[in-house]
């Protein structure tokens, strides 16, 4: 055996040197590996931490650092879901960000289709426009929505924050569609025409599902940023419409800081935005390039 | 069915895209748009479909005005370059598309779906979808959704430029075939004058936005009424000299000096024009000699495109029969038949044609 091992080496002189296998072998192949696995490692670590916490007991939580629960404990999520300030929180939540995801998609969809495919006076500008809608703070929409959502009677209801958030959610959409929609060659829209089918019905049956990705994509974006969103949620309900996110900030109590429950919130709060990427996670890439890959 | 344009005329960015056209389409024999890149090929074709509206003219169908009528209101069909179809459908549906919009009864849209797969050779990948399938595949089911519809008017704009060589002959040949007999206006854009030729029918040459010259084919190459045409009709381009006329023989510079075609005018600046298929290496009975200098020579296997500078700096494409290497930079004459050349006067207008050109 060591004797044919010379041979099989000369053998094979074709391949450059450069070409062969760094030598010092498990270490270096092991390396990146590592480094990646550190990496996750930290990402998940609060997230651990935050799931750790929920199933723990206030006392444990105060008293001993422990690496996951000694006494397990489901009542953190008995009492979210038994208490209605707590459940209503997130139905509050879920109403108006649904309610904002289907306003933004049913405005952005025909816009974008008008910027990807029609040229008129201003095109351009008013597309940046759009976006630039997106650099104010927040902050500085709240007091005016504040005054005028009191004055029409749509304060402290779903349809107030879910309003709100389209001044964010429909430039991003308008932008990520049409990315999108500009990836399909016109020449689609001129066959349908010619083989007869009338604009509404090549939109839906032909179009959208071209741009399926990107309805997803430009849905996750609205339905995130208006789950996370808190200063305008918190300033445009009281009692009726109020989101999870405030409630998660007002559970100091006169007992002190629930930091059980208040991780048991944050896990659930988590998990909505977890069940929709893994719906676009294939396109979500493309989404973050505005559609323009 | 026939369609005729009035003047059809096409602006964009405040530039004219296409000059005036008035022509008539005829059902039966193919018409074919020939002309480069930009010539305004697709415009037209757009204007036809009703995809643009012409800046001015009136386009008519059988004898009614349908100038603004959108494309879903006409009886129309078109095939792109790109392989357009409907990524999301399977192949049966992105042929049934146009009938499922008319509301065909649904054992009618089978029939003719799986007809013109069978014509165009679909009927395996019926149920797949385009993508899954090769160019030239996806191009046939783009043409067979324009078969199925039987529009009065079918449009292609370069339907086989982004094929392989072997499927562009064999659809070249059975395109005409295919809609040869269903009554429709059929017209067929390209860049390639061989193509135009082979598909026979009316030509109809655009250079630059402009209609130069419509009518057979065969006559259109023989016989085309100015520069712009020959050189739009010419694959390799035209060989071009300029010449002068005196007392009915035209100077060449030099000593240079050919007997002027019959028709010419006595005096006067013109273009001698000469196919490359006309001049030869070798020298011929009664031909005239130009001293030249070989810059090139292509090998296609059978015949070799020899790339010349005649008389200095005019640069001419010989092709010749077999295989000729001769070695770049040295001499060579060119030779050819003064019986075949086309004479444009200054003005680009078609002057005279020698006697054995039209032959050619």
């Amino acid at each position: 055996m060591s004797q044919a091992q010379p041979r099989t080496v000369s053998a094979a002189p074709a391949l450059p040197a450069s070409w062969a296998r760094p030598r010092g072998g498990a270490l270096r192949a092991a390396l990146p590996r590592l480094v990646l696995g550190l990496y996750l490692l930290f990402l998940l670590v609060p997230i651990y931490w935050l799931v750790n916490m929920s199933f723990k007991t206030n006392l444990e939580i105060s008293s001993a650092m422990t690496l996951w629960p000694r006494e397990p404990t489901l009542e953190n999520y008995r009492r979210i879901f038994t208490d209605a300030s707590w459940y209503g929180g997130y139905i509050n939540s879920l109403k108006y960000v649904l309610l904002n995801t289907l306003i933004s998609l049913a405005v952005a969809l025909p816009a974008a289709y008008a910027f990807s495919r029609y040229r008129f006076l201003g095109d351009r500008h008013l597309f940046f426009w759009l976006l630039s809608n997106r650099m104010a703070p927040p902050a500085v929409f709240a007091l005016p929505f504040f005054q005028l959502y009191g004055a029409v009677g749509l304060f402290d209801t779903p349809w107030a924050v879910a309003l709100a958030h389209c001044v964010f959610n429909v430039p991003l959409a308008v932008w990520i569609l049409e990315g999108f929609m500009s990836g399909v060659p016109r020449e689609i829209d001129e066959t349908a025409a010619i083989d007869g089918w009338s604009f509404p019905a090549f939109f839906i049956r032909l179009f959208l599902p071209l741009v399926a990705g990107g309805v997803g994509v430009a849905a996750f974006f609205c339905f995130m940023f208006s789950w996370v969103e808190l200063l305008l949620a918190r300033t445009l309900t009281t009692v009726n419409a109020k989101p999870i996110v405030a409630t998660m900030t007002r559970t100091v109590s006169a007992a002190g800081m629930d930091w059980g429950l208040l991780a048991a919130a944050g896990v659930l709060t988590i998990i909505p935005g977890a069940v929709v990427i893994w719906f676009v996670r294939n396109h979500i890439a493309r989404g973050f390039a505005l559609g323009r890959v | 069915m026939s369609v005729a344009l009035h003047g059809i005329a096409a602006s964009a960015n405040g530039g004219t895209t296409l000059h005036p056209v008035t022509l008539e389409l005829h059902p039966g024999r193919p018409h074919v748009l020939l002309g480069p890149t930009g010539a305004g090929k697709t415009t037209l074709l757009r204007l036809l479909a009703g995809l643009d509206r012409p800046s001015a003219g009136r386009l008519l169908a059988e004898g009614q005005d349908v100038t603004g009528l959108p494309p879903r209101r006409r009886s129309v069909a078109m095939v792109y370059q790109q392989f357009i179809n409907y990524p999301t459908l399977t192949v049966f549906e992105n042929i049934a598309s146009p009938l499922r919009v008319a509301r065909l009864p649904r054992a009618e849209i089978e029939g003719r779906v799986r007809e013109a797969a069978r014509l165009l050779r679909l009927e395996p990948y019926l149920a797949r979808r385009p993508l899954e399938l090769s160019g030239g595949q996806q191009q046939r089911t783009a043409i067979a959704r324009a078969l199925v519809k039987r529009a009065a008017l079918v449009l292609m704009d370069e339907p086989l430029a982004n094929l392989d060589y072997k499927l562009r002959e064999e659809l070249r040949e059975e395109l005409p075939r295919l809609f040869a007999g269903t009554g429709s206006v059929f017209v067929y854009a390209t860049t390639e004058p061989a193509e135009a030729l082979l598909l026979g029918g009316q030509v109809a040459t655009l250079s630059q936005g402009r209609l130069t010259q419509s009518g057979p084919a065969g006559a259109v190459f023989r016989r085309p009424v100015d520069l712009a045409t020959a050189r739009v009709f010419s694959d390799p381009p035209l060989n071009e000299a300029p010449a002068e006329l005196r007392g009915g023989v035209l100077h060449l510079g030099g000593e240079i000096t050919l007997p002027a075609p019959p028709g010419a005018p006595q005096s006067g600046r013109c273009t001698l024009g000469i196919r490359a298929h006309e001049i030869s290496l070798d020298p011929l009975p009664g031909a005239v000699a130009l001293p030249a200098k070989v810059r090139l020579a292509e090998v296609t296997g059978s015949e070799s495109y020899v790339h010349l500078d005649v008389m200095g700096d005019l640069r001419w494409v010989a092709l010749v029969p077999g295989v000729r290497r001769p070695e770049p930079g040295s001499s060579a004459m060119v030779h050819f038949d003064p019986r075949r050349v086309l004479l444009f006067g200054a003005d680009g207008r078609l002057a005279a044609v020698a006697e054995l050109a039209e032959a050619a």
